[in-house]
């Protein structure tokens, strides 16, 4: 795992600074501390940062094919790599190295952009054609790996995190108002933006190539959809059979590595269900983390313990403290670069830190299970509205809901109100984004603490109507479920979950994660399993918790699922962080930042100060407002929050011409 | 101040943030998401608080709950049936 950035010309040949190369991939050092190295010439700069995990000794990029045409670095893993270089090799293909990286060098200069659909992994790359002047920048199919990039000055330039590409002083750094109305309706931006004007993402499954001066994009690879006469009719049995043996051969080759591999797991279905794959199939040592929670209902020791007594491993936990959780909020969102909305980021940046002081790169993790399988409460509820819009004065109907959340609906007394809010919008059972209107309506709530100026730039825009014209044809036949599914996957799988929650904090210790339950063989067969398999009844991930019950203990398969979650208000409003916190909400520091209404805010805080517990929504408005003051003093305001590093590099390629090279 | 003035006050400070503007009598808190489903007890708690009395589970519903209007007839209810069972 590594960070890679780069500059490109887009309008012919001149000056490529060294130095700027250099200080962009001395923001990255954090995805990759084990060596640097810099191509460069008259069009083009590339620089890698290298976490080295697979070929320790020659694997140092940037990497290049038999005739040094074309030049890759790259950040991330094709676990599949034996078996497609054992073809290349056939074909006449020489190679220099033992690592992946030459493996998708090598099969890219055999069939270009083609060769995206032959690889399994998780990877953000940039291929350089020196010959054609041709740039070739691809990202993994759901968007594991992270790849940012920006065009200015006809120039096209990328990172693997946008505080490299604001290494370049001549691009401005504003938070984008579109983006702001996003992630406080959706969690997080819409893809392509990010939270700053003008700095994209390059969406996931998607490719992007610089050629002649113009740049085109291509989606190689969507979520599937598929109509029903094209779904599988198997029985449960024989489905489950073939979700282990996916599931087995997706773990197996994600334990490819020349460094140990470990696991979290933290006692829920999914991460058990992953480290007892690994123990049972392939390595009974392996090393095992969690986290642990002294709040309760967030703590979920009981069945962690339980796995560590079951599969017998050598287990690692941090107990998150809320003085921990935020004082290192601030350092988290560095990472993040963008405002959040819950705190559960936090611990897992916590944690990566335990992994990578234990002497571990690489952990498996469960991420992807929910979204694939069915787990999510939001299916459920949009179930059992669906439900409930059939009759919806039927009590019993409505009680069905008390039974989603119970984690939030602790008090009993709460019953009552419960039907008269999910019941909110049944009569919009048709709209396509049906599933998700009663989480995205309250969280836009939040938006009343939007500053006037804020809110006037944001204007007229509809974040709904943009999803909305974004669904594929096939989105339209989808049943209730799937189009769930689907929404979850597009909107908050990459953009939330893989990076906020995912890759930006566990590179942030450089630990890399890898995600069996997102290879794509196994998200192609479970779209073509029936809904009514996926969610029986009210049962979430019936298939895996039936795949899993050879493995796993009943206690593990049939507990009740408990989201992961962790405290907000006590966190940030403890003794030791309600300083910061106070700062960063100051009528000062609202002001300065322009994106909040202060009055409103400190109202808040002040209600927040009075209450033992904040509602679901004033602890979001709370983490949202805080982390996007915290955004806006690192990135806009104070950047760089942080210097990068001063890199010595270890391998420099440099084909610049001589004017050029005495300009560094 | 009366019944009503001081639930609007304690709604437009602790839900819309001093934000009053649009808050009509008969605007339905949950329809426009003025109080989510977990806040309502905080406004529980006020009612409790600030008029001695107490609120049953089984009243915490929509029509007594769901707009400035239904609470102040709720109030009224409720001061009514205590002065009646004191006389």
């Amino acid at each position: 795992m590594c960070g890679i950035a780069g500059i490109c010309r887009l309008d012919g040949p001149g000056h490529v600074s060294l130095n700027l190369i250099k200080s962009m991939t001395g923001f990255l050092c954090h995805r990759g501390p084990d060596e640097t190295g810099i191509y460069l010439d008259d069009n083009i700069g590339l620089g890698h940062a290298r976490l080295s995990i697979i070929d320790l000794s020659t694997g140092s990029q940037p990497v290049h094919n038999e005739d040094k045409s074309l030049w890759i670095v790259y950040n991330g893993e094709v676990f599949n790599y034996p078996e497609l270089k054992e073809d290349l090799q056939g074909k006449g293909h020489r190679f220099y190295t033992t690592s992946d990286t030459e493996v998708l060098l090598h099969l890219y200069e055999e069939q270009g952009p083609d060769c995206l659909a032959q690889l399994n992994g998780q990877f953000a790359v940039a291929i350089w054609d020196a010959k054609k002047k041709e740039l070739f920048l691809a990202r993994d199919r759901v968007g594991i790996r992270p790849l940012y990039y920006t065009i200015s000055n006809n120039t096209l330039i990328f990172a693997s995190e946008i505080k490299s590409i604001f290494a370049n002083k001549n691009i401005s750094r504003r938070i984008d108002p579109i983006a702001m109305d996003q992630i406080f309706t959706f969690w997080t931006t819409l893809t392509p933006r990010t939270g700053f004007k003008d700095i994209y993402e390059l969406p996931p499954g998607h490719y992007l190539k610089t050629s002649n001066g113009k740049v085109t994009f291509r989606k190689y690879w969507d979520i599937p959809l598929y109509r029903r006469s094209e779904q599988s009719s198997l029985a449960p049995q024989k489905i489950c059979r073939q979700v282990q043996d996916l599931l087995c051969d997706a773990v197996r080759i994600r334990l490819r590595a020349d460094v140990p591999v470990g696991c979290y797991l933290s006692g829920g279905l999914d991460s058990s269900g992953a480290a007892a794959l690994v123990v049972r199939n392939f390595n009974k040592d392996v090393r095992t983390f969690g986290i642990r929670f002294n709040s309760d209902g967030f703590d979920e020791g009981e069945y962690q313990s339980m796995m560590v007594r079951h599969l017998n491993v050598n287990h690692t936990d941090l107990t998150a403290t809320n003085e921990q959780i935020g004082a290192s909020l601030p350092n988290c969102l560095w990472h993040c670069e963008k405002p959040l909305l819950r705190a559960g980021p936090v611990p897992l940046f916590m944690l990566s830190d335990v992994v990578r002081r234990s002497g571990y790169k690489v952990v498996i993790t469960g991420e992807g299970a929910d979204e694939i399988f069915g787990g999510y409460n939001i299916f459920r509820e949009a179930k059992v509205r669906r439900f409930l819009s059939k009759y919806p004065n039927s009590q019993r109907r409505a009680e069905l809901i008390g039974r989603l959340y119970p984690y939030i609906f602790r008090n009993p007394r709460l019953k009552c109100t419960l039907q008269s809010f999910f019941a909110r919008g049944l009569d919009k059972i048709d709209d396509p984004l049906f599933s998700h209107f009663i989480r995205w309506d309250s969280t836009s709530r939040i938006k009343t603490f939007f500053s006037q100026e804020l809110t006037a730039a944001i204007g007229q825009y509809d974040g709904y109507k943009q999803v909305r014209q974004s669904l594929p044809a096939a989105y339209e036949q989808a049943d209730g479920l799937t189009r769930a599914q689907y929404l979850e996957m597009s909107i908050f799988l990459s953009n939330y979950l893989l990076s906020s929650q995912g890759d930006r904090v566990a590179m942030a210790h450089s630990v890399e994660i890898r995600l069996p339950f997102l290879d794509f063989r196994v998200i192609d067969f479970m779209a073509r399993i029936p809904s009514k398999w996926k969610i029986l009844g009210l049962n979430e991930k019936h298939i895996l918790k039936k795949s899993f019950e050879g493995i796993l203990p009943e206690e593990i398969t049939c507990r009740p699922k408990n989201p992961y979650r962790a405290p907000i208000k006590q966190s940030l409003m403890n003794e030791k962080t309600a300083e910061y916190t106070k700062d960063a909400l100051s009528e000062k520091s609202l002001k300065k930042a322009g994106l909040f209404d202060a009055k409103k805010v400190t109202r808040l805080l002040q209600k927040a100060q009075k209450l033992d517990e904040l509602s679901e929504i004033d602890s979001m408005a709370l983490v949202g407002i805080l982390s996007s003051q915290i955004i806006h003093n690192q990135f806009v305001q104070d950047f760089p929050a942080r210097p990068g590093n001063t890199i010595s590099l270890n391998l420099i390629v440099d084909r610049r011409s001589q004017a050029s090279r005495t300009m560094s | 101040m009366d019944h009503s003035a001081k639930v609007k006050e304690f709604v437009v400070e602790n839900f819309l943030f001093g934000d009053g503007e649009s808050l009509k009598d008969d605007t339905s808190f949950m329809e426009e998401g003025i109080i989510d489903s977990t806040g309502i007890l905080e406004l529980v708690f006020f009612l409790e608080e600030t008029f001695g009395f107490s609120v049953e589970d089984d009243e915490l519903v929509p029509d007594n709950m769901d707009s400035l209007q239904n609470i102040s007839r709720f109030i009224n209810r409720k001061l009514n049936a205590n002065s009646a069972s004191e006389a």
